[in-house]
């Protein structure tokens, strides 16, 4: 385990961005959002959670597939090129984290999505442990512990030190490269890591939904949910925005569509939500017409599908963005507590 | 909040209504969810206090369709939407029941939390009922207070006022907000240099991410089927792969409703990046009141919005360039 | 003024209502009145047709400049779609000054069917506009860029 005081991290980023492309979170007129690092950017690692989730650096909204060129009467077709450069994603959360995990069971698994594989090889993940925690968090029902994210390289803030531990090869490897720049830490700084995991764990087991019970949602539950009526009250307030896709560490839809330029036609692919109407709109027509349909598809695949796919593995992570960013304050917790409302329980 | 809940259940029981619409309690103390209500039991759930933000003339689209009335509470600024969709023909008025509820200003979580309160575990001073002085709000990490009028909504500090433009009957006292000019900031920004200009903007719109919260939270954009929907041309509604896709969208989105835009700051309050929408709307407003008379949409159900109306002598369009 | 030998290229786009300006191009070109090639004409049958949302797309396919055209208010061949326009620019434009966009990539000009000289006058003036202002970079796709 290393150490590194907080005011030497413009030199840790420097130095990283020497050999790979280095992202971390940056203040954009008043909000955080993952993005590539330069020295003059506003670095904001104390907001616990961007307003979009660091999945951008592995499925970027909308991502170029290939460009048709046309020249006289030859036409040619060049096929974007994968990502070859190494880069790190600094600052990520442990939820953050195991929606990569979520994605990858998605785009890894046969066939294999190319981009997304190329950009998975070259990405180092750097991530927190969450100092103070929300009360949209609700990440232990899922399975993931805040005080220790499954990343590359894990991070815990103490006062005004960080301590940095590899936790993989590509941690091993990125750790050599800011070695000079990270201190050791001895037995007293894990002691203080420890104390800090401590504090963490504490403070999650006073917010509001970490005792949210996922009992009955699985991957055999598919009926049972998919007709009960629950739907038609839960999905009424619902404006079918798209917020809740957009910002969620683990939707994976997309889209693929056209665009033409003059001379050359590109291909790209983009974020889709099962929130708009046009969403699984086939050559026939659509076959969710009502937004009801949409909205339980939503919570669905999070809560049934995905686990029936994925050995129980629910595709939810518990970060609470939902929570924080729906305009009419939906959310999947208020999804759960419906359901388990209707069992009689409260 | 008792007294409106009292209403609602005699509507209901004397068969007034078929419906209520209101909020009902979120499971944070500041995310209550629109929501509708058809049994005294039901009510139970309701509540009205700062946090009910939202506009809820945008669902009397759809509740409109349904059997029988329903019970909707409006507070003033959502009358004026409610009047502009009876113009245009999206609302039955004879299928709502309007409560119009008084309102002390409405508060943003994201201001709350910008001054670095979290962990909420419960806030007071919230109430209806509350002197809207003070917020007590307790966390994990200990008890925070919050000046009301620091934690409200953009759209609260020019309030056009408390009355109601349309009612059948009024509940709660109201208490005035507004202590800043409307067209403030528009004039800030049409004072600065395009190269400003052009930096702002481009700044605030990079951190769009194309969600359509604006759009579909907006009651005077109805449109069954959108423009941007269509997948005949290539301007998505959800990609962002060119900066120019959110200037279109935005612009066009502001253009679309101008004249028709009654200033109910929903569209601000939605977005999840915390873009100030509200500026292309309200410089449309401004410049529709400079050029062609001071008009405020939904003010009434019978007067011509500007863009559906002309005089001889209105002016060309090169003032623009005049104006400097 | 001599508008050739220059290396950038303006791409101008003139949308001229059927019925007076389109006349008014058609009587230019008769009238042998030249007017610089980079201008492409879209006849649409009212200077009412013209939608926001085409100006803003041909910022976005490439056009430095939009310039509209149509019949005097008062003359309108279908007696009142030209003040409609005539609103919907003026706010259109007064919008793009404020986002930043030069003022001077935006026109409306009425021409009758008897002006040839006019339409000649106005689109050279235009075109020498858009010349001093040089390429539009801050309303265009990127990917529309050759």
């Amino acid at each position: 385990m290393y150490k590194i005081a907080k005011e030497n991290l413009s030199a840790l980023f420097q130095k990283i961005a020497e050999s790979f492309e280095l992202y971390l979170p940056v203040k954009t007129a008043g909000q955080t959002n993952f993005a590539a690092w330069n020295a003059d950017a506003e670095v904001d690692l104390d907001t616990l959670k961007t307003v979009k989730s660091a999945k951008d650096a592995f499925f970027p909204q909308s991502e170029g597939l290939y460009t048709v060129k046309k020249e006289g009467k030859k036409m040619s077709v060049e096929p974007e090129s994968l990502k070859e450069q190494d880069f790190v994603v600094f600052g990520m959360r442990a939820c953050d984290v195991k929606g990569l995990e979520v994605l990858d069971n998605v785009f890894l698994a046969d066939p294999v999505d190319t981009f997304y594989a190329a950009r998975r090889d070259h990405g180092t993940i750097v991530a927190f442990a969450c100092h103070e925690p929300e009360e949209t968090c609700f990440c232990k029902v899922f399975g993931v512990d805040a005080a220790a994210p499954a990343s590359d390289v894990a991070v815990w803030t103490v006062g005004e030190d960080l301590y940095w531990k590899a936790q993989s090869e590509k941690g091993e490897a990125l750790t050599e490269r800011v070695k000079e720049l990270l201190a050791d830490a001895d037995t007293s700084g894990e002691a203080e890591v420890e104390a800090e995991k401590e504090a963490i764990h504490k403070i999650v087991e006073k917010l509001p939904y970490m005792n949210l019970s996922l009992e009955g949602w699985n991957g055999d539950a598919l009926s049972e949910k998919f007709d009960s009526p629950v739907w038609e009250e839960l999905y009424k307030p619902c404006l079918a925005c798209g917020t809740c896709t957009f910002v969620c560490p683990t939707c994976q839809c997309y889209d693929i569509k056209d665009y033409t330029a003059g001379t050359t036609v590109s291909r790209y692919r983009c974020w889709d939500s099962c929130m708009y109407s046009d969403f699984t709109m086939m050559a026939h027509g659509n076959n969710r017409t009502s937004q009801m349909q949409r909205f339980r598809q939503r919570f669905m695949h999070k809560l049934v599908y995905y686990p029936a796919n994925n050995d129980g593995m629910y595709s939810c992570v518990g970060c609470g963005r939902c929570v924080e960013k729906c305009p009419q304050a939906l959310n999947i917790v208020k999804v759960i507590k419906a359901f388990q409302n209707q069992g009689g329980e409260k | 909040m008792q007294e409106l809940i009292n209403r609602a259940k005699e509507l209901l029981a004397d068969g007034t209504v078929a419906r209520v619409l209101g909020w009902k309690a979120g499971d944070l103390p500041y995310n209550p969810e629109p929501a509708y209500f058809e049994s005294a039991e039901e009510l139970e759930d309701f509540v009205y206090n700062g946090f009910c933000g939202a506009n809820l003339s945008k669902y009397m689209i759809e509740a409109s369709k349904l059997e029988g009335k329903t019970m909707v509470c409006l507070k003033p600024c959502d009358t004026y939407s409610f009047n502009q969709l009876i113009k245009e023909h999206r609302v039955d008025r004879e299928k709502a029941y309007i409560v119009g509820v008084g309102c002390k200003g409405k508060l943003d979580i994201e201001k709350i939390k910008k001054q670095g309160i979290k962990g909420i575990e419960s806030i007071k001073g919230a109430e209806i009922t509350d002197d809207a002085e003070t917020l007590t709000i307790q966390t994990l990490y200990g008890e925070k207070t919050c000046a009301y009028a620091d934690a409200m909504l953009e759209r609260c500090h020019v309030c056009k006022g408390k009355e109601h433009m349309i009612f059948d009957e009024q509940i709660g006292e109201s208490k005035e907000t507004k202590d800043a000019e409307r067209f403030a900031e528009v004039e800030r920004i049409e004072a600065m240099s395009p190269e400003k200009k052009f930096a702002y903007f481009q700044s605030e719109l990079s951190k769009c991410i194309r969600c359509n919260a604006c759009r579909n939270a907006c009651p005077a954009c109805s449109c069954r089927k959108c423009v941007f929907d269509s997948n005949k041309f290539d301007s998505s509604q959800k990609a962002n792969v060119d900066s120019f896709e959110e200037k279109m969208f935005h612009i066009i989105r502001a253009f679309h409703v101008a004249g028709r835009c009654t200033d109910c700051g929903e569209c601000s309050r939605v977005c999840p990046q915390g873009i100030p929408l509200h500026l292309f709307n309200r410089k449309f407003i401004k410049d529709i009141d400079e050029l062609y008379g001071e008009y405020q949409a939904g003010a009434d159900t019978d007067s011509k919005a500007p863009l559906t109306n002309y005089t001889f002598e209105d002016a060309e369009p090169s003032i623009v360039g005049k104006r400097g | 003024m001599p508008l050739e030998n220059k290396e950038f290229k303006p791409k101008i786009v003139a949308f001229c209502c059927n019925w007076c300006s389109y006349a008014g191009a058609d009587l230019a070109g008769s009238s042998r009145l030249t007017y610089p090639a980079d201008v492409k004409i879209i006849r649409v049958p009212c200077s009412c047709r013209v939608n926001p949302m085409f100006i803003l797309r041909a910022f976005e396919k490439g056009a430095d400049g939009v310039i509209m055209c149509g019949c005097h208010p008062g003359d309108c061949h279908y007696s009142t779609g030209n003040y409609y326009a005539r609103r919907r620019m003026t706010l259109l434009f007064s919008m793009l000054d404020y986002l930043g966009v030069e003022n001077g990539r935006t026109r409306v000009e009425w021409v009758s069917a008897a002006e040839g000289v006019k339409f000649s006058e106005t689109m050279n003036s235009f075109v020498e506009k858009i010349y001093s202002l040089g390429e539009n970079v801050r309303l265009g796709d990127l990917r529309c860029k050759s």
